[in-house]
């Protein structure tokens, strides 16, 4: 057997996504108020599960490369195009700042039934037919890439795989001691103030 | 449907479920997670219907219009539709209404819903990406396009949640 498997039609896309819905609905992520709340420091949810799965994720494809059962190259590895990365995560993370939602977000919180859930999905599209319209004036800049197709952080801080996993867990530990009471500081203020009341308030 | 909704998940076990599902969906198709690839596609269909200006020649949604719908990330994301409206119906969070700022009447939530999402939109082409295609899935291969995307990510979101603090108290 070898990787990836290539299963690319329509039961695979419905199934994997399904798994990603459930487990951000279940995450809270379907709520804009939630997900918010950790751009004001708040709540650490997303950046936790961001982070974990992101280390789980990672750790799986590179052990599986050291083990010679697949090459991360044949995954696909998003390039650096430097403005384009960059304030492309500005203007999202503006977006859910003013908006509540990322996109993916924005479908979850629809499907459970919130209406500017919808009204975010429908600015998306608005937004692609703007870039849409100005694309001539951007192509230019936006997408100059810096170093080598799919550049990764061990080619760039020259360092192995393992110490950048490492790394990047000593900061989920680090982050997630400090903020570790948050969670009992999150009950009591719900019961003070009801900002916090969740996701389906 | 439940009147208490349940607990949400521990962060952790549910970025570790994720963290699972996005390994699998690498090692299944060769990409990780995605969205606005497929409302990039939808976008491009619905535009190319009204009005066939926009998808001419030499504009960035000519090809995405010939592409098509019937793409593995389009599948996806009506799984994640699916997956979402089941979470939250098992959960008894699925609850009609219109969230958003806390502070803010309805007719304002809704443009700051819209005026956020064309943000998204066009910073997510842009980034040839969003939250779960770069952020996420990029990350995840430890690709540094992905992390240089969640930094610029974060600071504007801190900023700009400062920002909109009032709102939402």
């Amino acid at each position: 057997m070898s990787f990836p498997l290539g299963y690319t039609g329509p039961v695979s896309g419905i199934i994997l996504g399904l798994i990603f819905g459930y487990i951000l609905e279940n995450a809270g992520f379907g709520s804009g108020c939630k997900l918010t709340a950790q751009l004001r420091f708040k709540d650490w949810a997303v950046f936790k599960v961001m982070f974990t799965a992101i280390l789980v994720s990672a750790g799986g494809l590179y052990l599986l490369q050291g083990l010679g059962v697949i090459a991360v190259d044949n995954m696909f590895v998003p390039s650096v195009f430097l403005w384009g990365s960059s304030l492309g995560g500005v203007l999202i993370g503006v977006g859910m700042a003013v908006g509540g939602y990322c996109p993916g977000t924005s479908i979850v919180a629809l499907f459970s039934g919130k209406l500017d859930g919808l009204i975010f999905l429908l600015g998306i599209g608005i937004g692609t037919l703007g870039f849409n319209s100005v694309f001539s004036s951007i192509e230019g800049w936006a997408w100059k890439q810096v170093g080598p197709d799919g550049l990764t952080l061990p080619q760039l801080l020259h360092l192995p795989a393992w110490a950048v996993w490492g790394l990047l867990f000593a900061v989920l530990v680090v982050v997630g001691y400090l903020t570790r009471t948050n969670a009992s500081a999150r009950k009591t203020s719900n019961k003070s103030s009801g900002s916090f009341a969740p996701q389906n308030s | 449907m439940r009147n208490t909704p349940r607990p949400l998940w521990n962060p952790y076990v549910a970025g570790v479920l994720l963290g699972l599902g996005l390994l699998a969906t690498f090692l299944v198709t060769g990409n990780g997670y995605g969205v606005t690839g497929a409302t990039t596609l939808a976008t491009a269909a619905v535009a190319g219907k009204i009005d066939p200006n926009t998808v001419a020649a030499h504009t960035y949604l000519h090809n995405l219009f010939e592409v098509g719908l019937d793409r593995w990330v389009v599948w996806e994301v009506v799984g994640l539709a699916i997956g979402g409206l089941i979470g939250s119906v098992l959960a008894g969070r699925f609850k009609l209404q219109i969230d958003g700022p806390t502070q803010a009447g309805r007719s304002l939530r809704l443009v700051l819903a819209v005026i956020g999402g064309i943000a998204a939109g066009f910073g997510a082409r842009l980034a040839l990406g969003c939250t779960s295609g770069m952020g996420l899935s990029g990350s995840a291969t430890l690709a540094a396009a992905g992390f240089l995307f969640l930094i610029g990510f974060f600071i504007a979101g801190a900023v700009f949640g400062q920002l909109t603090k009032g709102l939402w108290k």
